[in-house]
């Protein structure tokens, strides 16, 4: 297994749309004949997904975003693992 | 329906929302999930109908919309449907055989903002799938359109609606949906429904094809997840082969909405046979139907449990099951789903098994679906 690290730009995989519910009041993930309700952090590291900023420049602008919010760089590579492991964005 | 417990309840929203806009094909698979009698049904919506339909579902909380059909290639205005349900924010799906898709097609919906195509195959071998198709083309018209869908860069599922009579060959299958390059593959035991339901002895897979197909399908599961491979596979069951019942829709009117054809709203697509009023679209308001009509009502919560049900601490797991299944199998909607051990019908399914290892019927048995044997079923 290779490690996610800094340096890997993420980009959400063809045919994977993020968008806002009002009706759920949450962040979802759609995919062909799948939705996936997202938290509020989930929901924020994939907003900054962009297919152009490398991890370690999402966790920068994330942590001018949420000053007092500890220890973003684990949770960022955390989750974006997870979201890979999950084949909802590929790592460049 | 009101009164104490959990019918109370406010339901969610209906976050699916699938649009079945014709009961037109121009294949006819002998285990189509459409009514028997769908050649009865009255006129299709129209385009400013369906538009209004996925403003309504939208503003309801609709966020997965499904084109189905029948054949959803063969309404003109297709294009024209998509473009307006991708400007409201849908996820949109087009759920079709291939049949009448081309390159210019494809474009076309790529450009109105498609998102999603999901083609079927019958099998993996010409001469099986076009015979269950009913259509000595279709095999190779499959083959060029899921390449051309990939060409086009979409993500695509491809669904195998898998049976007795091709799930011995699931390797094969598996192996030309990564030929095609498929993102996920459906790999979807018959339900009995419709005219499967209607052909089940020539359906239904014996337990070995089952348990031989299944464990084929996780071999290849961790062969794939060994590459990084980022196709998934995804298998069903046929609950003819399970001792408790599905949590069928997620419940009854829960998170799914169906509008058939003719504009008849529907808690799942085979729901029209059962002996409950449903509302359309064309009298009512979307809110109405899902929030306080009677058919939308009929069985959600447990207040209208049976028993053994009643009184079962998995009742919140399935609901009891299957209403279709309930009613097909035992003429009573209300009944518990013949495919739980603890129902009093569950001598139905075993026959069924017991059918699928003694007395099966042949391929050539089976009853195509199409307007004739639609006609000579459903008389009057």
């Amino acid at each position: 297994m290779s490690e996610t690290t800094l340096n890997d730009i993420p980009q959400l995989r063809r045919g994977f749309r993020l968008q806002w519910e009002p009706a759920q009041n949450c962040h979802v993930l759609l995919y062909p004949e799948g939705m996936v309700k997202l938290n509020d952090s989930a929901a924020a590291i994939l907003g900054q997904v962009d297919g152009d900023r490398s991890i370690a420049a999402i966790v920068a602008a994330l942590r001018e975003r949420f000053p007092k919010a500890e220890d973003i760089e684990t949770d960022v590579l955390e989750f974006l693992e997870v979201a890979r492991e999950r084949s909802w964005i590929e790592l460049h | 329906m009101s009164g104490p417990g959990s019918s109370c309840i406010e339901p969610g929203p209906p976050l699916w929302l699938l649009a079945e806009l014709t009961y037109r094909c121009p294949l006819q698979c002998p285990y189509c999930s459409n009514p028997l009698d769908f050649a009865r049904h009255g006129e299709e919506l129209s385009t400013a109908q369906w538009i209004e339909v996925f403003r309504q579902a939208r503003e309801l909380g609709a966020a997965q919309l499904g084109f189905s059909g029948g054949e959803p290639l063969v309404r003109q205005d297709l294009t024209e449907l998509i473009r307006a349900a991708r400007g409201m924010g849908y996820y949109t799906n087009l759920i079709t055989s291939g049949i009448g898709l081309s390159e210019a097609r494809i474009a076309e919906f790529a450009a109105a903002g498609l998102d999603h195509i999901q083609v079927s195959f019958q099998a993996a071998d010409e001469e099986v799938n076009n015979l269950l198709a009913g259509s000595d083309k279709a095999f190779a018209q499959k083959l060029a359109m899921a390449r051309a869908v990939k060409a086009h860069g979409y993500p695509m599922v491809l669904n195998f609606v898998t049976h007795r009579h091709n799930i011995d060959h699931i390797e094969r299958i598996i192996e030309l949906c990564l030929e095609l390059e498929a993102d996920f593959v459906e790999l979807a035991t018959c339900q009995f429904y419709g005219w499967a339901e209607l052909n089940r002895a020539g359906l239904l897979p014996t337990r070995a094809q089952l348990e031989r197909a299944e464990r084929i399908t996780n071999e290849w599961r961790e062969k794939l997840a060994a590459r990084k491979h980022p196709c998934k596979l995804i298998f069903v069951t046929p609950d003819y082969y399970e001792e408790r019942p599905k949590a069928c829709m997620g419940g009854w009117g829960s998170l799914f909405l169906d509008i058939a054809p003719d504009g008849t709203a529907l808690p799942c697509h085979s729901a029209k046979m059962l002996p409950v009023q449903f509302p359309n679209v064309r009298e009512h308001s979307l809110r109405h139907i899902w929030f306080d009509s009677f058919g939308f009502n009929r069985f959600r919560g447990d207040d209208w449990l049976p028993e053994p049900c009643r009184s079962c601490d998995e009742k919140d797991r399935d609901f009891g099951g299957c209403r279709c299944q309930a009613f097909l199998l035992t003429g009573d909607a209300e009944a518990t789903d013949p495919v739980c051990g603890k129902s009093a019908h569950h001598g139905l399914i075993l026959d069924a098994r017991r059918q699928a290892e003694e007395a099966p019927r042949g391929l050539d048995e089976l009853v195509q679906r199409n307007v004739r044997a639609s006609q000579i079923i459903c008389k009057g």
